[in-house]
């Protein structure tokens, strides 16, 4: 497990220091907010019925662009062949990668997400549900964009194919997500069902995403 | 001789030279007897008028759009397990068929839409559906374009194929959980069709002929595919012994 540790402790170093990758991800959502207001006009209680969405389209795009470079820093440097080369299998360095670029990326996006809903007029209870929401669906995000990253490793320029292979893959969690949010905060639908399946999506994304991921790093670099 | 033996590309290309023209002749006398089926002797709906008879374009195309995922699905796990050159041609020739009876699906469905809703396109699940599985090709054949060298990018966009044939279930639930307007499946039920006959007929024959259409443009792009390959290591071959031959020199 040192090793695993060490990956970790290594991309938590490199998120915090290095670019400020951490805190970018973050200004993005701040800038993708703060235009919408300017697309549908400054009425309070449009921007507080369709916040929900706004938050979590917001954040998906911003974990996207953010896990772009989540193998390509690796591949140029070199890193990523002493990853496949080491005896941590490729899955579990994945894994730490994921882990960590969750903590970095997903985490500080969903804490950040209640002052922004603030700002687009939300309730507290609202804003609650997003939170808790986007809490069980960010590490999901995470891992299908990593799927993305790891298949545009080998290309020079993969950036916008990335999210064009990501973004569909993404609609479930996305659907639940909003679905959740929806029941908890207006409903008449249960809030449970639509929740778990959000964790299921999690779960299974987090099953799928570092096995198909380590086959497409592997393929990319022989 | 089994299934395998065709996996050599020299066999393959010998037997489907002979085994083409067939195939074409009895995609266009299928499609021609369906086509004669659904235009005259199918009767019009009572409710939708002639516009029914836009179902006999519509629901094979559907039908194609899905079974060429299946089939793009399937040789991509050839091509991880056996890394067999042919299952990743075979993969690569599916994907823009398949996407253009997707988008076949997705025009005809709007021009049904238009006057049976009243509106050129709705978000309900089913369209909305095809509409993922739409970009979900454009996807792979972007990401088949984006490797200079073919035998590079075969396995990761198999990996990208799997992912989303595990996803495609998974998206087409969760669609459905989100809106459904689309009507029902009405052909393949426990209970039986409920379409009548008259109308069942010409759509099962419209299906086959549509089928044996995408089986012959399949190997005939299969074919083209294989040649290209060899034209390219054969221009790579000339290259070479170019430079050689000016090293010498």
């Amino acid at each position: 497990m040192t090793a695993f540790n060490a990956l970790m402790a290594r991309e938590l170093r490199l998120a915090i220091r290095l670019g400020g990758g951490a805190m970018m991800a973050v200004i993005f959502f701040l800038t993708v907010v703060t235009l919408i207001p300017f697309a549908v006009g400054p009425d309070l209680n449009l921007l507080a019925r369709i916040g929900p969405a706004l938050l979590w389209i917001g954040v998906l795009l911003s974990n996207l662009l953010a896990l772009d470079r989540m193998f390509q820093a690796d591949q140029e440097d070199g890193s990523l062949d002493l990853m496949l080369m080491a005896p941590l299998p490729m899955e579990l360095s994945v894994v730490a990668k994921v882990i960590a670029s969750w903590l970095t990326t997903g985490l500080p996006l969903t804490l950040s997400a209640p002052l922004f809903g603030m700002m687009l007029n939300m309730p507290p209870e609202a804003l609650g549900a997003v939170v808790l929401t986007l809490l069980a669906g960010t590490p999901g995000l995470t891992c299908v964009g990593a799927i993305g990253a790891a298949l545009t490793v080998a290309l020079r320029r993969g950036g916008l194919l990335m999210a064009i292979l990501v973004m569909p893959l993404m609609i479930p969690i996305l659907i639940f997500g909003i679905s959740a949010t929806g029941a908890a905060i207006t409903g008449p639908t249960p809030f449970m069902t639509p929740f778990l399946v959000l964790l299921g999506l999690s779960l299974g994304a987090f099953v799928l995403a570092p096995v198909a991921a380590a086959a497409a790093i592997r393929f990319g670099l022989e | 001789m089994g299934v395998f033996d065709f996996a050599n590309p020299t066999r393959f290309m010998n037997f489907s030279a002979r085994v083409l023209p067939w195939l074409w002749g009895l995609a266009a006398l299928v499609l021609a007897v369906g086509l004669y089926m659904a235009f005259f002797t199918a009767p019009q709906d009572y409710q939708q008028g002639n516009t029914v008879r836009i179902m006999f374009i519509h629901v094979p195309a559907a039908w194609l759009a899905m079974f060429a995922y299946a089939l793009i699905a399937t040789s991509s796990i050839g091509t991880l397990v056996w890394r067999h050159p042919l299952a990743d041609v075979s993969a690569r020739a599916a994907a823009p068929i398949g996407a253009a009876f997707t988008f076949l699906a997705l025009v005809t469905g709007s021009l049904w839409g238009k006057p049976m809703w009243g509106t050129w396109w709705e978000w309900d699940a089913r369209l909305t559906s095809v509409l993922i599985l739409f970009l979900m090709y454009l996807g792979l054949i972007a990401l088949w374009r984006a490797f200079d060298d073919p035998g590079r990018g075969a396995r990761i966009v198999a990996v990208l194929a799997l992912v989303g044939a595990v996803n495609l279930p998974i998206i087409k639930f969760s669609v459905d959980w989100w809106n459904t307007l689309h009507q029902p499946a009405s052909v393949f039920r426990f209970d039986g069709p409920t379409i009548h006959p008259t109308i069942l007929w010409p759509l099962l024959v419209m299906a086959l002929g549509a089928t044996l259409l995408f089986v012959a443009l399949h190997i005939a792009a299969m074919r083209n595919e294989v040649l290209r390959r060899r034209l390219r290591s054969m221009q790579a071959r000339a290259a070479r012994s170019t430079i050689a031959a000016r090293a010498v020199a």
